[in-house]
């Protein structure tokens, strides 16, 4: 396992609401009120190799983007252990901690919402290297406009607030913040999902051209299959928080073990089907609040009537491996 | 096939639905005029689906509004006409436009939550949308509601008619909205871009309920999407707009098998699936021109390959292949003999 940049053992990411102070008072007096909890990541176990591109799909609510904020220290993880290069991160000096932060940078997803409207791009990408002394801030023009360069962007703009620039620049600039503090390992949280489908082409283009100059590793998070089909090595699919399949990416599209991934493949829209019959997987995504018992997937799955001693209502499935690098969590494995 | 008919007025003058001719809306802002939509024409027949597919800004779901009688001020219909079911409504008026929404013509809009009055429950809106249009009692008003819920697969109708926007998942609200788009069993609905903020298998199940309703009652849908590939599995035929013009209009299999127009084969082969996986997509390079700064010619001529001279000269709408259907703007459309030759 020398080669794993990051490994995360066992993550939990509960989101708590705790009762106000009237919902105190009002329970004391015997309400039946009870503090909510959303349990947006349940242990998972996820291995990212260097110079990796692994897809995370799922659907919203599926925990994907706070599993993504996990990864690069945004969130505290409420349980288990996330392990950078080897080492355990809680073990870790606060030196070796901002070494490691510098090293995962995350893009997201709004291009709108992600800049400082009041920044000139200037500082939104020269600020991080001249805090973390990689430039001086006399060099700061000359990096920026490298940087602005490697990303496509013409360094005559860096003057201009993010206003000025369309919604593919934009993305181009977000890109182009983490990049500045050169890391090995980017988070790409649905980076192109807000972009015209011309567009989408060019950023992505980007992003394959910038993994091969810099030899970066990806956890590219996204609802578009056909995107991480095209960019990814690796597919992890999650549902409600927990990872359901994980394969290398060519083999799970092409034989796609659990019911929710079977399902998720045939409602993709394709430009090869004509005049199709849509069906649907039937039900609604489940409140992360309330999960179902057992198999987070059992209410829409259409085996799970199958499976002896309705095991799939009350016993989760175990992620187990069903061939080699490929893991999968559902009964019928079995 | 009837798809064939479609883009020949006149002949299928007859059956459709929907006809647009020329229709021209213009912006008239402080920085000049905005051609917004700029000589589009079409057809859609009864039961029939017509995917009008282009990038932000090309004028797409202008052009849903100005059949739905929706454009404001600085924006005009200049000129062209709209005729629905044989009946021309270009110079209606405001009162004429009102009777005629959620009547005979309905639409149904990208964002669910912005189309549904928060403070109201559902019952309030859905049956205000029918006493609106035709005198009937409260009572048969909520029972077609009913009627509407349980067609679109929200179960338990009755209690989801007593509930407010909020309490409905994204999926559910929008299949509210097209519940309510059918109370009053329209000729045509004009869906911009409904799915595009819904999950994988929820779109599934909202395109599940449009084809099953437009096969069922024989209504015609105009689909304002950006995603061809949506198009692909639904639509009868589609038109390509960009910077305001149709620039590419025909049967959908045949459009998407043969593009003739530069752009819409850059679309086509920039799509991830397309491509050997891992190696650079094809791209369009350039962005999508500002609508102000356009001028005469081809539109799409900054980012083309095949632009040549003849290019400042705005192209005209025409066939180059045998099938009549299959139009494109374009003086140098990627035509089938070449690709025989190239192969």
């Amino acid at each position: 396992m020398s080669t794993s940049l990051l490994e995360l053992k066992n993550i939990s990411k509960r989101f708590e609401k705790k009762l106000d102070i009237a919902g105190r008072f009002a329970r004391s007096l015997g309400a039946g009120l009870k503090e909510e909890t959303v349990h947006a990541v349940d242990h998972v176990d996820l291995t990212i190799n260097k110079g990796e591109v692994v897809g995370l799909v799922g659907e919203s609510g599926c925990g994907k983007s706070t599993l993504g904020r996990v990864v690069v220290g945004l969130h505290q993880q409420s349980e288990g252990e996330k392990f950078w290069r080897g080492k355990n991160v809680a073990a870790m000096t606060a030196d070796e901690k901002r070494a490691m932060q510098l090293e995962a940078q995350m893009i997201f997803q709004d291009p709108y919402a992600s800049l400082n409207p009041r920044y000139r791009v200037e500082n939104i990408i020269g600020e991080a290297p001249v805090v973390h002394g990689i430039i001086n801030a006399k060099d700061k023009s000359a990096y920026v406009a490298e940087v602005m360069q490697r990303v496509g962007l013409d360094p005559a703009l860096s003057r201009r607030f993010p206003h000025q620039f369309s919604g593919g620049q934009r993305a181009r600039i977000g890109i182009a913040r983490a990049l500045a503090v050169k890391p090995n390992f980017l988070v790409c949280d649905e980076a192109v999902a807000a972009l015209d489908v011309s567009i989408q082409a060019q950023v992505l283009n980007l992003f394959i051209k910038l993994r091969e100059e810099l030899n970066l590793t990806y956890l590219f998070i996204s609802h578009d299959l056909g995107v991480v089909r095209h960019l990814s090595d690796r597919v992890v699919i999650m549902y409600l928080g927990r990872v359901v399949e994980t394969a290398p990416a060519d083999e799970l599209f092409t034989q796609p073990n659990h019911p929710y991934t079977q399902g998720l493949l045939a409602e993709v829209p394709s430009l090869t089907v004509r005049k199709k019959d849509f069906v649907a997987i039937k039900g609604e995504i489940p409140s992360p609040l309330n999960p179902p018992t057992g198999c987070h997937f059992h209410p829409r799955c259409p085996h799970a009537a199958s499976v002896p001693g309705n095991k799939c209502k009350t016993e989760q499935p175990l992620l187990k491996q069903i061939a080699v690098n490929r893991f999968s969590a559902c009964h019928l494995n079995q | 096939m009837l798809v064939f008919g479609n883009f020949m007025p006149g002949i299928s003058a007859m059956s459709a639905v929907l006809q647009v001719e020329n229709l021209r809306t213009h912006f008239f802002t402080k920085a000049g005029v905005v051609k917004a939509v700029d000589d589009v024409s079409f057809s859609i027949d009864k039961g029939q689906i017509l995917g009008l597919v282009g990038e932000s800004g090309s004028g797409k779901s202008m052009t849903g509004y100005s059949i739905m009688g929706l454009i404001d001020s600085p924006g005009r219909v200049i000129e062209g006409r709209i005729v629905l079911n044989g009946q021309d409504v270009t110079g209606y008026s405001a009162e004429q436009w009102r009777s005629l929404r959620g009547n005979r013509v309905a639409m149904i809009f990208q964002d669910p939550m912005m189309t549904l009055n928060p403070v109201l429950r559902i019952d309030t809106q859905m049956i205000e949308a029918i006493t609106a249009h035709e005198k009937i009692t409260r009572e048969a008003a909520r029972a077609r509601c009913r009627n509407a819920l349980s067609q679109v697969g929200i179960p338990s109708p009755d209690e989801r008619l007593m509930a407010y926007p909020h309490q409905f998942s994204g999926g559910m609200r929008q299949r509210v909205a097209i519940a309510i788009a059918l109370l009053n069993k329209p000729d045509l609905i004009i869906c911009d871009e409904p799915t595009t903020a819904l999950d994988v298998t929820i779109q599934g199940q909202i395109l599940y309920e449009m084809q099953k309703l437009c096969r069922e009652s024989g209504t015609a849908l105009m689909w304002i999407t950006h995603d061809l590939s949506v198009v692909a599995g639904l639509a009868d035929s589609v038109a390509v707009m960009y910077a305001g013009k149709i620039v590419e209009q025909g049967g959908t299999a045949e459009l998407l098998d043969h593009p003739l127009h530069p752009y819409t084969k850059g679309l086509l082969d920039s799509v991830p699936s397309r491509n050997v996986k891992g190696r650079p997509l094809k791209q369009i390079p350039g962005m999508t021109p500002s609508l102000l700064k356009i001028g005469n010619g081809c539109a799409f001529r900054e980012r083309c390959m095949r632009r040549t001279n003849e290019c400042e000269v705005a192209p005209p709408f025409t066939s180059p292949e045998l099938n009549a259907s299959h139009k494109v703007r374009c003086f140098h459309p990627h035509v089938s003999t070449e690709e025989a030759l190239t192969a």
